[in-house]
């Protein structure tokens, strides 16, 4: 029976010892941090936790994306009850001047990285809502939205699809909304507080 | 005196007790999610979902709040140290019963404390229902535990699991007292319908409702390890612990399985019925088994 060759590594180099520089591949700080950063965008992409913020007529499609047809959470996505532990804002529907003012508290709440989707033509121009006295025709001068989802309302496929692109978006590191709402702070609540304006009524509603 | 060695070991089980359960909520996920005639997940959701947590941003609310999730993620470490898991006992001889119960209880109120300190009032009232149900299935599961102790004559939780190898499981000696024990332990995990104090809809995930980020990502951590605790003592006192490590894990996931295909088709209660319910089915069945227990195996010395 031939006896059994060992891989090389078990037997002793024969040959001299030589010093070899080392190659000048040192990684830097920032390259580092780019590696991490793409680590850590995968982690994102692939668990979003969502706030629904049932404004509009749009809302009634998320049903149908949760339950058995379509089933988001096989994109790791999960409805999430509090705006702390939510990574999406799903603005569904039109912005009134009253639901504003809870949208942007919403928003400012949530943890960053944060990512805005609305629905809906209603929140790119007011939709068929255009011309109501309430309504805000374009939520993107209030708060930057990273997807807008097409339709009046958008089906469930429309929906689907859209989460698909928004999660592409966020793996190449597309989706930067929130670091536009932190540059351009002040452009933003100049936006908002011209729409909201002045409270006339101070309670737990309105302070 | 305790060997380093033996202090390394305990840290390697916490770890692997995190790793296991972490992997295993996901395929709770996954099963629930067939049984709702979904896809689901992967199974390894969940670690991606904890990475992610621990990748953002988040707002604390003062230094009890960071101090009380600390306490917490002690608390639940600390008991994974100390469970004995099928003849693997990392710290011999301090695998009392009263000790883990006592340790565990301080994983309960560090997240009690970190909520409290949130200062938003579905916490509180989380907290408050929490504690209400807490007071429900744990007197059922101390009493027949305590009965369990007294028959064995050990507390040691490695020396009540080797002697069910050899005398058999308690689950034969004490099927109703088992049942109960299954009852109380589904109102430990939080399953429906005993999630009360969870409620996402109700009272917006109730404790949890201020966490966000990288406490979420602590607290998930600590979760999922109570939970470990929480089972690895079921196994480990009912179901006679496990010969083999292969054993053990198959009654574990057994058990805990079981436990989320039930909460998978259930409703929920609300606070007051769960209470009722423990206080009349599990206490009566409770008293019903000690006294059999007694008439069949021997007075209470």
């Amino acid at each position: 029976m031939p006896k059994k060759q060992l891989p090389s590594r078990f037997y002793p180099v024969k040959h001299e010892m030589q010093t070899v520089e080392a190659p000048a591949e040192k990684i830097s700080p920032q390259q580092r941090a780019e590696t991490w950063e793409k680590i850590a965008q995968y982690f994102r992409a692939n668990s979003l936790w969502m706030l629904n913020y049932c404004t509009g007529c749009c809302a009634i499609e998320l049903p149908l994306v949760m339950t058995s047809r379509f089933d988001m959470e096989r994109l790791g996505m999960m409805p999430m009850a509090t705006p702390r532990q939510a990574d999406i804002l799903l603005v569904t529907g039109y912005a009134s001047l009253k639901t504003l003012r809870r949208l942007i508290y919403t928003y400012e709440q949530m943890g960053t990285p944060k990512y805005v989707v609305a629905f809906g033509p209603c929140a790119v121009n007011g939709g068929i809502y255009h011309d109501a006295y309430a309504v805000l025709n374009r939520l993107d001068l209030y708060l930057p939205v990273d997807l807008y989802i097409a339709g009046c309302m958008p089906k469930p496929e429309a929906v689907m699809s859209g989460f698909m692109k928004l999660i592409e978006l966020i793996e190449s590191g597309k989706a930067t909304g929130w670091k536009d709402y932190e540059q351009r702070y002040e452009w933003y609540k100049k936006n908002q507080l011209e729409a909201v304006g002045e409270v006339f009524i101070h309670d737990e509603f309105h302070e | 005196m305790i060997a380093y060695q033996s202090i390394g070991t305990a840290l390697g089980m916490a770890l692997f007790a995190w790793l296991m359960q972490t992997g295993l909520s996901g395929v709770d996920r996954k099963i629930t999610a067939r049984i709702q005639k979904r896809r689901g997940p992967v199974w390894y959701q969940n670690f991606r979902d904890v990475f992610k947590l621990l990748n953002k941003r988040s707002v604390t609310h003062g230094w009890i709040f960071d101090l009380g999730l600390l306490i917490a993620l002690a608390g639940a470490i600390g008991t994974a140290m100390f469970m004995p898991m099928a003849g693997i006992i990392p710290l011999q001889g301090y695998d009392n019963f009263f000790m883990i119960t006592y340790l565990a209880a301080l994983g309960v109120f560090g997240r009690a404390l970190s909520a409290g300190a949130s200062g938003n009032p579905l916490a509180a009232i989380g907290v408050m229902r929490g504690l209400t149900q807490n007071i429900g299935y744990k007197l059922p599961y101390m009493v027949l535990v305590i009965v369990l102790i007294n028959y064995y004559k050990t507390s040691s939780i490695s020396g009540i699991a080797a002697l069910q190898q050899v005398q058999g499981w308690s689950v034969l000696k004490m099927p109703l007292g088992v049942l109960v024990a299954f009852i109380s332990l589904h109102g430990m995990l939080g399953k429906k319908p005993f999630d009360t104090y969870l409620a996402p809809s109700e009272v917006a995930s109730g404790p949890m409702v201020e966490f966000g980020g990288k406490y979420l990502g602590l607290l998930n951590i600590a979760h999922e390890i109570a939970v470990f605790v929480e089972i690895s003592l079921f196994v480990n006192l009912f179901l006679g612990g496990g010969a083999t490590l292969a054993e053990f894990l198959l009654k574990y996931m057994a058990v805990y399985l079981l436990s989320s295909c039930l909460g998978a088709v259930m409703g929920r209660l609300r606070v007051e019925q769960v209470v009722r319910f423990y206080y009349k089915v599990p206490i009566g069945l409770t008293i019903l088994q000690v006294l059999l227990f007694t008439l069949l195996y021997g007075g209470v010395s």
